[in-house]
């Protein structure tokens, strides 16, 4: 056996470089055309940039098309149960800060079934990246209208066209307590959507990206005026925020400085129902993370357990004094 | 177990003062059932598990059993508002609540009449009772205590009126709030309880506040002792057999969470519900200190989901629950299930369906913790049947859950959550703990589900672990956690999951059984019941009947030899704290009688006509209760052949 010193192996795995197939999985199986397919590239690249350990990285789901993604990246995934993606990653990350947890979510799960959870993973901030798969529509269930499904839309349950308004995830997300990291992104702009990936990632809190997403199974041509109109999309950038390419630029025209600090103009931006704003809408880096004050930063050691427990013996004991208390009363 | 002398008969009104030299009738008890009511807030509780303390200090057997109305602040004197505790002490060990009360001290004369209504108190039971209603400014109230208390004397009941506020007045400036304490007193002098333990036990119970409120107490304390020394005319003696080891004397949700912390867990997940939320109360305060937190999720669900995460990442983590949460959780029990997720569900069980009665004590919650969640989901069942169980069952589930990479769940009731029972002090051992999680290679070609064809068991892949990724999954999958919709593949995984029972269930020793090993009845049961049951039936065997009983740890898997058992008996009974058709009913015959929980089980698994007795009134089966249901019983599998039963 070829042996190494310490040094030699912290060494290769420094230098150990991984590529895209090491992220990679099996075949994806979402439709041709699926927005899911391009967040799968984007955070694909995410890993490979950033150099993440697959076994130190885990991504966790839901049920839903947009809930296949773990199975195709090769860190470690939790699949879980509808809605429940959240409170699973929560617990996941609370176990062990030393992972990197991601968490994929469409919008039945996140704003529909989940959306208690939602709101209070918000409040909790912790260290999680989580990803609205949001293409408005029930797609594994074929076609049933989501809670983001626009109104008038027609659907399996909604056959003579949907009636209430759709909720606005960002909007909703903006306005709870503790919110420290919101952007949105559309599947259409791979390079944007990366970069949104990638500031969400170096968030610590808990980042949440609304990716609007196309379903070319259920809702074809739902996006097709903003797709045909550079215009229709509304690139945010800031110095503390994104930077856009000059390439870029020149297709997205519709562009607006917005100081990512600013919670006032983010919801006035994310409430706007023309242009697409794309890009990050608030980041305080500030924010407590729940698992930094929760966690407790004692050792846990056998010894650290033995004492606190025989502290905790020592309240409740009842020594035998029976013995004692009858010499005490003869002598009397 | 009886009186061996019976109360005294003549009592002077405690409102003519005695001159202290007056002779006392001293009577020699083997045991007596003391309890302290009053309205919500009034501080019976706190007397009341200050007494069983001193009385276990003393070496005596307690069991306390806490009167708990439904709401936080019911209306003051209301007959549904008696709030306080119940203390069995007894010369020897004590393992249940007992039967009727043989002394109570009430606040106000309503919360007692609910007591007399309910039928909680012995015939001719020695009342001390406020007497400051009698002059109330206001004349109905003043009006119904007259009534009460002449209604009461009528009934035959030893009235003793005491003016418990007025003589605190003289010491205190807030009467109502310290009564508590000078009622602690009288009871300490009535019941010859070491006043040296008394102060101790009141510096102990208030040892957060600050060196005032445990010298006022105090002094109370040795009012009311005084007080009891110059008005009453007798007192009681309870020897106690002596206690040699140090004991720990906590409920059983405070075991439950001294258990968990002992257990190497390091995560409980919970949303408030009673009456399990003690448990996260107490952890909450105290786990940190071990390293460990407690986080109280936005709901059950939440909880469950949040602790299937944690335990995926690492450690097995808990969440504790009643009923309607449990109810909640199932679908991510479903998901440990299917990932093999080792998990601990602690549900403290309440009356239920619904809502129910949540400060009730009850044990319907079995069929749910076996059969719950959908699909075939076999998780483990174990249900803890003394407060030392409750410690001691969460290291062993914590233990079994990660063994066999299962959900274990533990039942526990209402009646347990919240009474007190000395037990020996545990002896921490580093065994109790989970080794440090694995974070080592996993050697190539192994798989993330690699199900032994005998055992199916696999071992676990933890996030950490190079070369160890793969999706876990709610859907079918195979060896390599890949989604599968293959025929055989899917049987293949049920059937795996399935045979970890059958695994454990190998390793299980059979029950012992509590008298002799033969003879006319068994009596099975499960849970809290243990005390009552080996009372009633300890005081049957004393009389000669051929009765035994058998108590279930685990019911699912169930031990071994239980069958065997019961075969070795004449007839066989269940008592359990759940519903069971009574036989004699009009419309109830054998088609549709539905049985208790464990008689279901047992007559499907066994084919032997297992009978069951059940009541679900909220409070502990007594021992006297089951002592006249198990006679009667007997009675009639003893009976000729022929001759009427």
């Amino acid at each position: 056996m070829n042996r190494m010193t310490a040094t030699e192996c912290l060494l290769e795995m420094c230098e150990e470089h991984l590529e895209l197939e090491d992220y990679q999985s099996g075949v994806p199986r979402w439709c041709t055309g699926c927005g899911d397919n391009a967040i799968l590239a984007a955070v694909q690249r995410l890993c490979r940039d950033e150099g993440l350990r697959p076994e130190k990285t885990v991504f966790v789901s839901g049920i839903g098309c947009s809930s296949r993604f773990p199975h195709y990246m090769k860190t470690y995934g939790f699949h879980g149960i509808h809605g429940r993606a959240l409170p699973v990653a929560e617990g996941v990350k609370m176990s062990r800060p030393d992972l990197d947890v991601f968490v994929n979510t469409g919008d039945g799960d996140c704003c529909s079934i989940g959306a208690a959870h939602w709101i209070h993973a918000i409040r909790y901030n912790m260290n999680l990246t989580v990803f609205l798969h949001d293409n408005q529509i029930y797609g594994l269930t074929k076609m049933q209208a989501s809670p983001t499904s626009p109104i008038g839309t027609k659907s399996n349950t909604t056959p003579r066209g949907s009636m209430l308004e759709a909720l606005n995830p960002l909007t909703v997300t903006l306005g709870v307590q503790n919110v420290s990291f919101v952007a949105q992104a559309v599947d259409w702009v791979p390079e944007l959507l990366y970069d949104i990936v990638k500031a969400a990632y170096h968030h610590r809190g808990l980042s949440f990206v609304r990716i609007v997403q196309r379903c070319p199974e259920w809702m074809p041509k739902l996006h097709d005026p903003w797709l045909h109109d550079p215009n229709r999309v509304q690139v945010l950038h800031h110095a503390r925020g994104l930077q856009v390419s000059a390439a870029l630029g020149r297709v997205y025209r519709n562009q607006l400085e917005h100081d990512p600090l600013d919670l006032d103009a983010a919801r006035r931006i994310a409430s706007g129902n023309d242009a697409i704003p794309v890009g990050i809408l608030y980041h305080d880096p500030e924010v407590p993370c729940y698992e930094d004050f929760k966690r407790s930063t004692l050792l846990r050691t056998p010894a650290l357990i033995r004492s606190g427990l025989q502290a905790q013996f020592d309240k409740f004991t009842v020594w035998p004094k029976a013995a004692e208390v009858e010499t005490a009363q003869q002598a009397a | 177990m009886d009186t061996v002398v019976s109360p005294p008969t003549t009592v002077k009104p405690a409102a003519t003062a005695r001159p202290e030299a007056t002779a006392r009738t001293m009577l020699t008890l083997r045991e007596h059932i003391v309890e302290i009511i009053s309205d919500s807030g009034e501080g019976a509780q706190r007397c009341g598990q200050s007494l069983g303390a001193i009385a276990a200090r003393m070496g005596n057997g307690i069991w306390t059993t806490e009167i708990i109305p439904a709401e936080i602040r019911p209306p003051a004197r209301s007959v549904a508002g008696a709030s306080g505790n119940r203390i069995r002490i007894g010369a020897g060990p004590i393992t249940n609540g007992g039967d009727e009360t043989d002394l109570v001290v009430a606040f106000n004369e309503q919360v007692l009449l609910g007591r007399v209504r309910a039928k909680e108190l012995k015939p001719g039971c020695i009342i001390l009772l406020e007497s400051m209603w009698r002059t109330h400014g206001d004349a109905q109230i003043a009006a119904s205590y007259v009534e009460a208390h002449d209604k009461l004397v009528a009934a035959g009941y030893r009235v003793i009126e005491v003016a418990m506020e007025q003589e605190c007045k003289a010491l205190v400036a807030d009467a109502k709030r310290g009564k508590n304490m000078f009622v602690l007193g009288i009871l300490c002098q009535l019941y010859s309880l070491d006043l040296q333990i008394a102060r101790e036990q009141i510096a102990l119970t208030f040892g957060k506040k600050d060196e005032s409120v445990i010298r006022t107490n105090v002094m109370l304390l040795g009012a009311g002792h005084a007080w009891a020394a110059t008005n009453l005319d007798f007192g009681f003696r309870i020897p106690a057999e002596r206690v040699t080891v140090p004991q720990l004397v906590i409920n059983g949700n405070t075991a439950l969470a001294l258990g968990v912390m002992a257990s190497g867990m390091e995560i409980c997940a919970m949303y408030p519900i009673t009456p399990a939320t003690s448990a996260s109360h107490y952890l909450s305060d105290v786990f940190e200190k071990v390293g460990g937190l407690v986080h109280q999720a936005e709901d059950e669900i939440a909880a469950c989901a949040f602790a299937v995460g944690a335990s995926y990442a690492g450690k097995c983590a808990v969440t504790i629950t009643s009923g309607p949460g449990y109810s909640l959780k199932q679908e991510a029990i479903g998901l440990a299930v299917m990932g093999e997720i080792p998990l601990v569900v602690v549900n403290v069980q309440r009356g239920g369906p619904s809502t129910g009665q949540p400060t009730k004590a009850e044990q319907g919650d079995l069929m749910t913790a076996i059969f719950g969640s959908h699909g075939d989901a076999p998780k483990i069942v174990i249900a803890p049947s003394t407060i030392e169980d409750c410690f001691y069952s969460m290291i062993t589930a914590r233990r079994l859950a990660e063994t066999f990479r299962m959900v274990v769940v533990v039942l526990t009731d209402g009646g347990l959550a919240t009474s007190q029972q000395p037990f020996a002090r545990p002896e921490f051992s580093e065994s109790w703990l989970a080794p440090p999680i694995d974070q080592s290679p996993v050697p190539e070609g192994a798989r993330p589900y690699d199900w032994d064809p005998i055992t199916g068991l696999s071992p676990r892949f933890i996030p950490g672990q190079p070369g160890g990724m793969h999706t876990l999954t709610g859907l079918a999958h195979d060896r390599d956690s890949h989604v599968a919709y293959d025929a055989e593949i899917n049987e293949e995984s049920i059937r795996a999951r399935s045979l970890k029972l059958a695994a454990l269930q190998t390793t299980l020793k059979p029950p012992p059984i509590f008298g002799a090993d033969e003879g006319d009845l068994l009596v099975i049961g499960w849970g809290s019941t243990k005390g009552a049951i080996e009372e009633a039936v300890q005081a049957l065997r004393d009389e000669g009947r051929r009765v035994s009983s058998m108590h279930l740890q685990f019911l699912q898997p169930m031990q071994g030899g239980v069958g065997a058992a019961m075969r070795r008996f004449q007839s066989v009974m269940t008592v359990e704290a759940n519903w069971s058709d009574r036989p004699e009913d009009a419309l109830i015959d054998d088609d549709n009688r539905r049985y208790a929980a464990v008689a279901t089980l047992l007559r499907a698994r066994y084919l032997v006509d297992v009978d069951c007795w059940s009541e679900v009134r909220g409070q502990p089966i007594k021992p006297g209760t089951l002592r006249r249901v198990l006679a009667a019983k007997l009675d009639a599998i003893t009976a000729p052949v022929g001759s009427p039963t």
